[in-house]
């Protein structure tokens, strides 16, 4: 077993991106997430790379967009406001099919809202939040350990697709430490024909853009694009289950949540209630499918959520609301006790 | 299969966070599962700071305490919080030269140590956190006292190596108290 060594999330994503040949971040401070920035700043000179922190966030998403054009391996990283002030860059970033890495270690919203762990931007990151027709590759991890690994990954997804990979984190698991090893770093390697890095007079030029002006190229765009989509739809969607085998509830939740939820599913089924947990890994691409069959044997599902009821309305769409969906949350920075979950699978069982 | 859910709590500048890395720590190197999870709010910005550290002989679930086996009050609006969380038959330690109040719970085990005036008086005042852990180290048992120069050799940065005698030393005061 490779060597066990106690980091903070927010660390762990620095140091994957590191490993995983990310010489390129740009950001701008902003709480709960500035550890990546200031691990950055300490390694990246060190080892030949570039750590800039903009004037801000706006500055930095177009300094990744730049970055990306070239077909380096870029990021950049901030907190629920900072990704709003980033939307227009993803959208421009997704309009011209470069690769790049963001992560959002979320905060209480809407507004300036607070600097507690939250999950309210998972419309944001899932739907859109930039303008246009676009998605994101959104990973949440649920450990130290998984921030670490979904980092590179998202890095070999944004890659191999072309797109932005989100990192859908929170707070909590930014702030807190636990046990991690790196072992399993798998670096994928694309060729990148599409990059500019200088033709040597011996190639036609390379254009990195997102205007279009004829309205049937603009289609053209928007369609292929989807047909990538498409696969990534149908390849790409990652998710853990617990417990599920005889599950009568369902229990749905991710990130922080899903780690509360697991508490709560192991005091329930010490009350000889039948329940288990998916936990979605990728929120988008979202696990349609394992939803869709634990819908044709479960009664009722339970969406844990640290916002107003986000993912919850993909459980309905995923499960085709076959089965009772309810939501139990806490919001604004709060996180729900196992004892809230607990009580709401109590509920489910009961069929209220 | 034991899992102990440690909460430290205190003024920001008494060593709270520090003192919850130290456990981590040992459960890391005794190979346990741990997680250590800090206040980061505005209560840093004076008021009390807190850190809830899991031990564990299987995979943490949440990270996040809600019933602490053992509570470390450091001053009295942390023990005034977090004592009625604490699981009947649990353990809090508190600093009783901060805290002057009792607990009148009658279903916990609760250790007075006068933590700030023995760190003083044995010339490491900044310490009591030290003191404290040792303490908890030899009531707990959720991680063995051997190897604590080890340990926190493995985390202390180079330029700070200087403090980790007098870190064992507080140590040993307070498991020896």
């Amino acid at each position: 077993m490779a060597e066990r060594v106690l980091m903070k999330g927010n660390e762990a994503i620095a140091e994957a991106a590191i490993r995983a040949g990310c010489r390129h971040y740009f950001g701008y401070p902003i709480t709960p997430q500035t550890e990546i920035a200031a691990y950055m700043a300490k390694k990246m000179p060190k080892i030949g790379g570039v750590f800039l922190q903009a004037e801000s966030e706006i500055a930095s998403i177009n300094m990744v967009y730049g970055a990306a054009a070239t077909g380096c391996r870029v990021m950049t990283s901030s907190s629920s406001p900072g990704i709003s002030l980033k939307s227009e860059g993803l959208s421009y970033i997704a309009g011209s099919d470069v690769p790049a890495l963001v992560v959002n270690v979320q905060r209480g919203g809407p507004g300036l809202g607070g600097i507690q762990p939250s999950q309210s931007d998972y419309f944001q990151a899932t739907k859109g939040g930039g303008h246009g027709d676009y998605r994101m590759i959104v990973l949440a991890p649920a450990s130290v350990q998984e921030m670490a690994s979904l980092t590179i990954k998202g890095f070999n997804l944004a890659d191999k697709y072309r797109m932005t990979s989100m990192i859908l984190a929170d707070g909590t698991i930014g702030q807190m430490m636990e046990p991690i090893s790196f072992e399993d770093a798998e670096i994928e390697n694309y060729e990148k024909p599409w990059a500019l890095t200088g033709t040597n007079c011996e190639r036609k030029h390379n254009i990195v853009n997102s205007l279009y002006l004829q309205p049937d190229q603009l289609e053209k765009t928007n369609f292929e694009r989807y047909e990538r989509y498409k696969v990534i739809e149908e390849n790409e969607p990652m998710w853990e289950e617990y417990m599920m085998d005889d599950a009568e509830i369902c229990v749905v939740a991710f990130g922080i949540a899903s780690r509360v939820a697991k508490n709560a599913v192991v005091a329930a089924r010490a009350e000889g209630i039948k329940v288990g947990l998916i936990r979605p890994i990728t929120l988008w691409p979202f696990p349609t499918k394992a939803l869709r069959a634990a819908a044709d044997k479960c009664k009722a599902f339970v969406s844990v959520e640290l916002n107003m009821g986000q993912m919850i309305e993909d459980v309905r769409l995923a499960t085709e609301c076959k089965r009772p969906v309810s939501l139990c949350n806490r919001a604004g920075g709060m996180i729900p006790s196992p004892e809230q979950v607990l009580e709401s699978i109590r509920q489910a069982q009961k069929g209220e | 299969m034991k899992t102990t859910q440690i909460l430290i709590a205190g003024f920001g500048g008494q060593g709270v966070l520090f003192a919850g890395k130290f456990l981590a720590y040992k459960g890391l190197v005794q190979d346990k599962q741990v997680s250590w999870l800090p206040s980061y709010g505005p209560e840093m910005r004076g008021g009390t700071a807190n850190c809830s550290v899991i031990l564990s002989d299987t995979p943490v679930g949440s990270p996040i305490i809600t019933t602490p086996d053992v509570l470390v009050a450091m001053n009295l609006p942390s023990l005034q919080k977090f004592v009625n969380d604490v699981v009947p038959g649990g353990k809090i330690f508190i600093d009783s030269t901060l805290i002057d109040a009792k607990v009148e719970r009658t279903d916990v085990q609760v250790f007075y140590i006068p933590a700030t005036q023995i760190a003083k008086d044995a010339g490491f005042a900044t310490l009591s956190n030290m003191v404290l852990m040792g303490k908890v180290m030899k009531e707990c048992g959720a991680v063995s006292f051997e190897g604590n120069k080890e340990t926190l050799e493995s985390f202390i940065p180079a330029k700070k190596a200087n403090l980790i005698d007098v870190n064992c030393k507080a140590l040993q005061t307070g498991y020896d108290f």
